[in-house]
């Protein structure tokens, strides 16, 4: 496939240079733009002042979040339980189910037959970390993870188990992970949003995915996440309309600021001088965002390493890539979704899918980050939102079974941004039902994460309808276990 | 200086940053400078929530805060008159992490001014007061002021009393096109045209205003820019929320809105209707429809969920959407404990939950594979209802519409412990905090209306109040109060408490008549009055709190694109309906679907459809329309009363490239075309669409010179590529290259700061 594989590559590159040439190669700024983003609406001074941020010195500076939309399999990952395959078919003891509430798919079932992993695991790395065939890629690179199979959570269902990992809260219209972030630590980048969001769909069951996971909540609509779109235009209305050059709409916003100083003359409205300056921003955006979002001038060893999909915007690989270049470019969060990973039946069929999805991808993006002097400072997150069953849900076979979901142990990974490397942490029981060692609430992980970015979750506050609110609540603890 | 002198400046200075002002330097009261920094700094730990209070000592009660601290018996938190022997003055002014006051870990600190506030209020006395919103509002004589030609009603008598007391002067009242414009907006959502303008402006005056106000408040219009803000605190939708997001039919809800604030019914019965219409005695279909308030929060189509669990939320939402909504009351804080500032107990919020806990609902009627517009309880509307009890709605939908609806049906109501569904505690029944006023069942009976009533009851210290600051905010782009959803002990002291209550109390003794209070407001000297900003302003009043300007704010999302679709000409008036899908970029729902359902994929509407204002955009929840998010609009997640008003450069982005502002300005510049003989004229004639008013010498030239620069960089390629698109067909006849120029022009207008303000 070498050779094809670089004609097209050859292809796309002629292209977007000729559509290029007219754009130019303005180069950006990359001031950083620390708290004075927060400084940048009177309106709000004077109540949600904070001073003295980060809280002390960070381990991270942004964070790539690649989330695993529907809930992975921890069983068939990460979480190697050979007792269950052992006890193929027996139901799963009352003991060890212990009260755990049951979704509305699988509460009438009379039996809960447990079911061991259908792909082999193997150990890799220094650290012999168990991993499944499924994953190869990251075998591979399990040196460089933190594998954190302890994760609980107290949603049961999708929507409020995603609100919850990416709000803090399972119900309520709170500001995402990425909102907190742009709020306390702002944007490295003045031209480009400090939080983006990244959609890529997979092969397996699907559930949608919604804007209310990267709102801003209560706070300033400026910390909301940028959704980018998979085509051409990555920030919506960014483009130029067709006919315009990039020399017509200087010359259209420089007669815009002369008359917007006309008015300004006389009606005197500070808020005037401001929005000049907003065209502006908007104006070196529109030379930016496709200058960095532009991965036809990644080197061909870049490129082999994501993998072909790489190049077809919209897909998971592609979406990594771009990943790596908006963070490299100073956004704060990155935000990515791949959904598929619902897999109630048909696991055996469905998961090689979506495990091929992202496996190459996932890796690459480590050692990209890894080979640019990166990683040290950017955190890499992946996960979903809850686990799923040790036992199965329908018809079980030997080679056909499906998994509920399972709230009580779930597995992520981190690396980079001050995560110990090469470690596994936390522990369930042979069954992989509950855990025995070291559990992280969601809260906990919030907490982790805001430490590893020099905030201290406890003091991220911000004051709406007469309540301090935080990510965390008013709970979560840091894993100091996984700091470096 | 001194060291009390430099304390007593910086008291001066911290007064005159908050605008709380005493009148003598050495009153301090409790409600205006103790109580809130009591409240945010203390009463988490020492106020109402009695499960989570430290050392079993209150201080939010006189009783609690003089009384003998447990265990230590010659020790008192506050000794009226004497700081010294006041353990709270003791431990608030103490540096000693063991002892001091709030505690370290609790990330809360006292500033040295309000620690000297605190030791002034005990020295004096120490004196409690009711929180100012439980106090019901009592008529206040309107002050007199020195320079009495400029109030011209009441309310510029409260303002300009406090302009006067502070030194400043307001602005001049001018009838100009700028107030046209702004009232024009604020009223009817839209832009005068040019008729109104030149009717206006021929014989500009006070009187020729009042004649512009009533034509405005009577226009259809009208009814449909008041919607907006109802639609937002009704958290209305086009879908169910939650992950599938399913299509509903809440539109005929929102069309009943609109007749509602058209046929001004008075705000009694608008609200009583909306909470209780199916409880009345003589409940009709209209009075029913307007319970679908009630049901206008999110619904999952999630399978698999535990119904119960979901139930409860559907209920909670309603509680909540009251609490916030009608009473400016932060109700949700007190579901799973105490509330931990406001006097509203785990009991009160479930006694006030047990009224809408009712209806006989499930929390999940089938996943979106049985997609259901509209969850039972439900009515159906044929076009025979829409002849007869129903005629406000509109005919385009010919079919049978489903609404969701109240409808009860017995069911007990338990405190549920920690707001968990499945800890179902003590059982209770109806009522509302005491504190705000005591339900009384025998009064009020035991069901929605009875809430209803007890709303309306002259003695609610807070209905009235809420409402008008809601309505004042919608004019002056800001509250009174200015959290206007936090009445309660943290939110802002009303800056102008008089007027507040003299307003609402002038509002209950008229019949709650809305129109009427409205009229009072636009006819205000102090909304007439110039918005133009001095430096004097920008030092002494930065956001504009005392009214020394005219209020000078952005549109809305709805009202910016119904201004431009206006200006140009495209605008189709067409009132109520299904809502519409106008453009908007392409794939976003796509890239967020799960595949099911009827909003997988995002239709566009063809023809006019596409040119209707702006609050008749499809909402889907879960993927909001993008360009109405970027300016702020509500995702309809939960009740929201107030919008906050960004600006970013994806706003400039919407409006230089999103293809709605394009297509205006590609159609104005089409109609304009043939005037292009006269230059002056045609510049003349897009700033009075677009701006509502005359070019200056300076604009016009300035817009000429761009008008032949891009006339001569335009090329006929060129100007088939920045024509070619859009749906509305096009006459023929244009030279090409001068109609694209003329659009250049015009989207540059379009642009202008100016034009998306009012």
């Amino acid at each position: 496939m070498n050779h094809p594989f670089f004609e097209h590559r050859l292809n796309i590159n002629r292209r977007h240079f000729l559509g290029k040439l007219s754009v130019g190669l303005g180069s950006m700024a990359l001031g950083s733009l620390l708290i004075k983003d927060l400084f940048n609406n009177p309106g709000q001074v004077s109540e949600h002042l904070m001073t003295g941020l980060p809280h002390f010195a960070p381990k991270a500076k942004r964070v790539i979040y690649l989330f695993q939309n529907g809930a992975p399999s921890q069983l068939e990952s990460f979480d190697y339980k050979p007792a269950l395959s052992r006890m193929f078919g027996q139901d799963l003891p009352e003991s060890i189910r212990n009260g755990q509430r049951l979704t509305g798919m699988t509460a009438n079932q009379d039996k809960f037959p447990m079911v061991g992993s259908y792909f082999p695991f193997k150990q890799y790395g220094q650290s012999g970390t168990w991993v499944s065939d499924l994953f190869p890629n990251m075998a591979k690179i399990v040196d460089d993870l933190c594998i954190v199979k302890s994760m609980h959570t107290e949603a049961i269902n999708h929507d409020p188990a995603l609100t919850f990992m990416q709000t803090g809260a399972q119900q309520g219209n709170r500001p995402s992970m990425g909102a907190w972030l742009s709020y306390g630590l702002g944007s490295e980048n003045q031209n480009l949003p400090a939080f983006c969001v990244l959609l890529s769909k997979g092969k397996g069951n699907g559930q949608g995915v919604y804007s209310k996971l990267w709102t801003n909540g209560f706070l300033d609509s400026k910390h909301q996440g940028v959704q980018f779109s998979n085509s051409e235009e990555r920030v919506l209305y960014l483009h130029d309309q067709d006919g315009l050059t990039a020399d017509d709409r200087r010359k259209m916003l420089d007669k815009l600021n002369e008359l917007n100083n006309i008015g300004f003359e006389e009606v005197g409205d500070p808020g005037i001088r401001d929005k000049i300056g907003q065209f502006e921003l908007a104006y070196r955006m529109q030379t930016a965002v496709p200058e960095i979002t532009d991965i036809t001038r990644e080197s061909d060893s870049v490129i082999r390493m994501y993998g072909p999909e790489c190049l077809m915007p919209g897909t998971y690989a592609s979406n990594c890539l771009l990943a790596r270049k908006l963070s490299e470019a100073g956004v704060r969060f990155v935000q990515i979704y791949h959904q598929g990973w619902d897999q109630h039946a048909n696991l055996v069929g469905e998961m090689p899918m979506q495990a091929m999805d992202v496996d190459r991808a996932s890796a690459a993006l480590v050692t990209d980050l890894k080979q640019r002097g990166l990683l040290e400072e950017t955190l890499v997150i992946w996960g979903g939102e809850f686990g799923r069953t040790n036992y199965c849900q329908g018809p079980l076979s030997a080679d056909s079974y499906g998994r509920d979901h399972h709230p009580r142990a779930y597995t992520i990974w981190m690396a980079g941004g001050g995560i110990k490397p090469g470690i596994v942490y936390g522990e369930t029981d042979e069954f992989g039902y509950n855990i025995i060692e070291n559990p992280v609430h969601v809260n906990d992980f919030h907490a982790t994460v805001l430490h590893l970015l020099g905030l201290d979750h406890e003091k991220l506050v911000y004051r709406h309808l007469g309540r301090r609110y935080r990510l965390t609540d008013v709970a979560g603890k840091v894993v100091d276990d996984i700091i470096v | 200086m001194p060291v009390t002198g430099l304390v007593a400046m910086a008291l001066i200075m911290l007064l005159a940053q908050c605008g709380r002002q005493p009148r003598k330097a050495d009153e301090v009261t409790y409600n205006t400078h103790i109580r809130p920094i009591l409240s945010d700094k203390c009463f988490k730990c020492h106020g109402p929530d009695a499960s989570k209070r430290k050392s079993d000592f209150r201080l939010d009660t006189e009783a609690g805060a003089y009384a003998v601290l447990k265990g230590q018996a010659d020790k008192h938190g506050i000794v009226p008159g004497h700081p010294d022997k006041s353990e709270v003055y003791l431990r608030i002014s103490s540096e000693d992490p063991e002892y001091m006051m709030p505690p370290p870990e609790s990330n809360l600190s006292l500033a040295h001014e309000e620690i000297e506030l605190i030791r002034k209020w005990i020295s004096a006395g120490a004196r409690y007061e009711k929180h100012w919103s439980f106090i019901p509002p009592a008529i206040t004589e309107v002050p007199k002021v020195n320079n009495d030609s400029w109030p011209a009603n009441e309310i510029d008598h409260f303002i300009l009393r406090k302009l006067e007391e502070k030194n400043l002067r307001p602005n001049d009242i001018k009838y100009d096109a700028f107030l046209l414009k702004r009232m024009m907006h604020d009223i009817t959502g839209l832009p005068p045209d040019i008729q109104m303008q030149d009717e206006f402006l021929s014989d500009p005056g006070s009187q020729k205003y009042e004649a512009m106000v009533d034509r405005a408040l009577a226009s259809p219009h009208y009814g449909e820019k008041m919607a907006i803000l109802w639609m937002d605190i009704a958290r209305y939708a086009d879908s169910h929320g939650y992950q599938d997001d399913g299509l509903r039919t809440m539109w005929p809800w929102r069309d009943w809105v609109i007749h509602a604030f058209n046929s001004n019914y008075d705000y009694r019965k608008f609200i009583t209707w909306q909470l209780a219409g199916d409880l009345l005695p003589d409940a009709g279909m209209e009075s029913v429809l307007a319970t679908g308030f009630n049901r206008n929060h999110k619904i999952t189509q999630e399978g698999g969920v535990i119904d119960e669990e979901y139930r409860i939320e559907y209920v909670t939402d309603r509680t909540n959407t009251v609490g916030k909504g009608l009473l400016a009351m932060t109700f949700e804080c007190a579901k799973c404990h105490d509330h931990k500032y406001d006097p509203i107990s785990q009991k009160d919020y479930f006694s006030t939950f047990a009224f809408f806990n009712q209806v006989n609902e499930k929390g999940l009627y089938g996943d979106i594979t049985v997609a259901s517009l509209a969850d039972p309880p439900y009515m159906t509307i044929t076009s025979r209802d829409k002849e007869g009890p129903l005629k406000f709605l509109s005919k385009a939908d010919t079919g049978a519409v489903r609404v969701m609806i109240m409808k009860d049906s017995l069911r007990k109501t338990y405190i549920l412990d920690r707001g968990a569904y499945d800890h179902p505690a003590a059982e209770i029944g109806v009522g509302t905090p005491e504190a705000i006023l005591k339900y009384d069942t025998s009064t009020y009976g035991t069901n929605r209306l009875g809430f209803a009533k007890w709303m309306f009851d002259p003695k609610n210290p807070l209905t009235a109040r809420v409402f008008v600051n809601l309505m004042w905010q919608e004019f002056f782009g800001r509250g009174l109060v200015r959290t206007s959803g936090d009445f309660g002990l943290q939110g802002d002291l009303p800056s102008h408490p008089q007027m507040l209550d003299w307003l609402a109390c002038d509002f209950m003794t008229h019949g709650w008549n809305i129109k009427r209070l409205v009229r009072q407001i636009v006819m205000s000297s102090a909304y007439k009055q110039t918005s133009v900003v001095t430096q004097a302003h920008l030092d002494n009043d930065p956001e504009n709190v005392f009214l020394a300007r005219g209020p000078r704010v952005r549109l809305s999302a709805e009202l910016l694109k119904d201004h431009i679709l206006s200006a140009s000409g495209l605008l189709n008036p067409t009132i109520g309906g299904p809502s519409i899908k106008p453009y908007q970029p392409k794939g976003l729902w796509e890239a967020a679907t799960s595949g099911r359902g009827q909003l997988a994929t995002y239709v566009e509407d063809t023809e006019d459809k596409r040119y209707r204002r702006g609050l008749y955009h499809f909402i889907k929840r879960t993927v909001p329309p993008p360009a109405m998010l970027i300016f702020d609009a509500s995702n309809r997640d939960q009740c929201q009363v107030s919008r906050a008003t960004t600006s970013t450069p994806l706003q400039s982005l919407v409006l230089m490239n999103d293809r709605q502002v394009l297509e205006a300005s590609r159609y104005m510049a089409y109609t304009l075309a043939g005037q292009i003989s006269d230059e002056n004229k045609l510049i003349t004639g897009l700033y009075r669409k677009i701006l509502c008013r005359l070019p200056k010498k300076e604009e016009t030239k300035a817009v000429r010179q761009y008008y032949s620069e891009v006339l001569k960089n335009m090329d006929d390629q060129k100007a088939r590529a920045i024509l070619g698109f859009g749906g509305h067909k096009l006459h023929d006849g244009a030279d090409t290259k001068t109609v694209a120029s003329i659009m250049q022009v015009v989207q540059m207008i379009f642009n202008l700061e100016e034009t998306s303000m009012r």
